[in-house]
């Protein structure tokens, strides 16, 4: 009963192959020259130099100490997020609800701002931190319950609750919260000065601190933990994770919270350290490129904190773009072509593999 | 109510129904060969302005519904190449595509924005049809592509049922293994499956811009592109059952705007939370029930004859 899949791996391929990382990112900076490429090409299409539109998106996202401080605030909300959204990937959960998470931490942290009064900076400031991310958790534990006790489709539950969450914040901008200031514009008065995150270097708020803190703990939690181990085994398997013993359930809902605070203390960075109110739109969709962050980074924590500051130099780039004639959404249709290129890459380097293994293994086979 | 503002809002489900319709159907016929394209809501956005970008300039609304069952079918081919071909993971690649359809949507829309729509798709009473109480004013006063949309629905839910290649697409679906071993091309069959989903998604889109609203504004479609997803989970993969579940949203969605005009205190805001919560409160009614066992089997999974 010998057959060729069955003969013992004896001998090394012929040619040697490139260790796995190179590969990995080979394949990642393969797809974003790519991306780039065909974007090019579709600007040329549409009648806009894609020289001229590159050079300018560069030139936005790091040309001056301005420019490198606004990407970087952006990246802050697109790590947290980006994290969040990693951690419930690698357990096999389908968190596509950042964008709404997001805005209800920035709903919870906005409502002690605006409540706050004259209390100190020392009271405020972990509290709204502490509310941005408890908002967070609370609105990713009611599509986390429903998964883990009903068996409701995680990627329709956390989206619907996306435009309630974005509904919610309209609902009360434009009413309850609404600056008595400013006719119908649709924000909140400004923060109280107690309410404003401190700044590191320029503009760039102490988010920062708390993304990179975020991306250390995971990465220590996901490689060095039980609790790690647990969640990856789950994403491999969920029967053979029940089967081993692990609380699949508890540990559904603790990754969704724990995802969802991450990306509630992105909204609460947003609000407190950013625009300093809360207003409708205080998100570009930071919630929904998190996404995309997540997967280009393969879901490793340094690797997000990487990518978002790439997507957020993308995104910067598209908004100065807008002055030259061309709309910023360029950034966000590049953005998802890196994503299906990094996606076509994976799959086509897989197959690959597999293809030379057999092949391997059919040489190596008595006829 | 009155009977007639009964009537009216029924009237008004039908056609706020259509678009979840071509979309719901076109994404049924993907789930049934296996493959989930969650790119609907992306594809519809660019099948809105596509399509009213030709209508505009040809003041043709049918060349703007061309227009966009071709635009549809051309993303949609990009998931094909990268979920059949490629055998890439199909919830991402279909995030993907949502993602870069709203992008690309609002990259072309971009000049659009203001523009009134020349053309845009008209109701007319069916002769005789018309004419008759209660069901008239409600099925048979509408605009052409609300009546394609009855056909289209019985139309693939026969062909699903009870027809061969309908048989050889679902078998696709349950069980690739089996397909193939009955000499069907299980690629070629989920490619052109998930090609006519994409192209009916495109035209769910256009409905928006050329008969429902009819003018183009960024992300037009607020979300109907999931809810047609998940009305997929609650009609069972059933284009008949399909039919109903939207125009219960239809219902859904045209009480909430009725409620409005009618003057009952309640925020306009809190009113458009309405179909979300709908549908979120559906989803978990209908997988309590445990009516999951009808999910294509083999929803998901890539199917290569050599491994």
């Amino acid at each position: 009963m010998s057959t060729g899949a069955a003969a013992p791996p004896l001998a090394r391929p012929a040619r040697a192959e490139p260790p796995a990382w190179v590969e990995a990112v080979g394949v990642r900076a393969g797809s974003i020259v790519a991306a780039f490429a065909v974007g090019a090409v579709f600007l040329a299409a549409t009648g806009h130099d894609p020289a001229h539109a590159y050079r300018e998106m560069a030139v936005g996202a790091f040309g001056s100490s301005f420019a490198v401080e606004q990407t970087l605030v952006k990246a802050i909300p697109l790590a947290l997020a980006g994290l969040g959204v990693a951690l419930a990937f690698t357990m096999g959960l389908w968190n596509v609800g950042a964008e709404g998470q997001l805005a209800v931490g920035a709903l919870a942290a906005s409502w002690l701002a605006l409540s706050a009064g004259g209390l100190p900076a020392a009271v405020v400031l972990p509290g709204l931190t502490l509310l941005g991310a408890l908002g967070g958790a609370a609105w990713a534990l009611v599509p986390a319950a429903l998964r883990a006790y009903a068996g409701v489709n995680e990627i329709i539950s956390t989206l619907m609750l996306n435009y309630v969450a974005l509904l919610w914040v309209d609902y009360l901008v434009f009413g309850a919260w609404a600056d008595p200031t400013a006719f119908s514009f649709p924000y909140s008065r400004r923060f109280p000065e107690a309410a404003h995150l401190p700044r590191l270097y320029g503009d760039v708020h102490a988010g920062a601190l708390a993304a990179l803190v975020a991306a250390a703990g995971l990465a220590l939690l996901l490689g060095r933990t039980r609790w790690g181990y647990e969640i990856r085994t789950i994403g491999a398997s969920q029967a053979a994770a029940r089967y081993a013993g692990i609380p699949v359930r508890r540990r559904i809902l603790l990754v969704m919270a724990t995802s969802g605070a991450l990306a509630g203390l992105a909204g609460a960075g947003e609000v407190s350290g950013v625009i300093h109110r809360i207003q409708q739109g205080l998100s570009p969709g930071y919630g929904f490129t998190a996404i995309i962050v997540a997967w280009v980074a393969q879901l490793r924590p340094w690797a997000v904190v990487l990518v978002a500051v790439l997507f957020a130099a993308l995104l910067n780039g598209g908004f100065v773009l807008q002055t030259a004639g061309v709309p910023a959404a360029i950034a966000y249709m590049l953005q998802a072509m890196i994503l299906t290129f990094v996606l076509a890459g994976e799959y086509l380097l897989r197959r690959l593999r597999r293809r030379r293994a057999v092949a391997a293994a059919r040489a190596l086979a008595p006829p | 109510m009155t009977p007639d503002q009964i009537v009216a809002l029924l009237a008004a489900a039908v056609t706020a129904g259509a678009p979840l319709i071509y979309a719901g159907v076109g994404e049924t016929l993907a789930e049934r060969s296996g493959v989930l394209n969650l790119g609907v809501e992306g594809i519809m956005l660019v099948g809105a302005v596509c399509g009213f970008a030709v209508a505009v300039a040809t003041g043709n609304p049918w060349l703007g519904a061309l227009a966009a069952l071709g635009a549809g079918a051309l993303l949609a081919a990009g998931h094909a190449v990268l979920t059949v071909t490629l055998g890439a993971e199909q919830v991402t690649s279909g995030l993907a595509l949502a993602l870069y359809g709203t992008g690309l949507s609002a990259f072309l829309g971009k000049p659009l924005i203001g523009v009134p729509n020349p053309a845009p798709f008209r109701a007319f009473p069916v002769p005789g049809l018309g004419e008759v109480p209660v069901l008239g004013p409600i099925l048979f006063r509408q605009d052409a592509l609300v009546y394609l949309s009855y056909g289209l629905a019985l139309a693939t839910w026969w062909w699903l049922a009870r027809t061969k290649p309908g048989l050889h697409l679902r078998a696709c679906g349950e069980s690739p293994e089996a397909a193939d071993a009955m000499g069907v091309n299980v690629a070629a069959m989920r490619y052109g499956a998930v090609i006519v989903g994409g192209a009916l998604a495109g035209l769910a889109g256009a409905y928006l811009s050329l008969a429902y609203t009819p003018a183009w504004t960024e992300n037009m479609t607020g979300g109907l592109g999931w809810i047609a997803i998940a009305l997929v989970i609650f009609s069972t993969w059933n284009p008949l059952r399909l039919l109903g579940g939207a125009y219960l949203f239809g219902a859904v969605d045209a009480l909430g705007f009725r409620v409005q005009l009618l003057g009952v205190e309640t925020s306009s805001i809190l009113l458009r939370m309405l179909p979300y919560l709908f549908t979120l409160t559906v989803l978990v009614v209908i997988t309590v029930a445990r009516r999951q066992a009808s999910v294509p089997a083999a929803l998901g999974r890539p199917y290569f004859r050599e491994e």
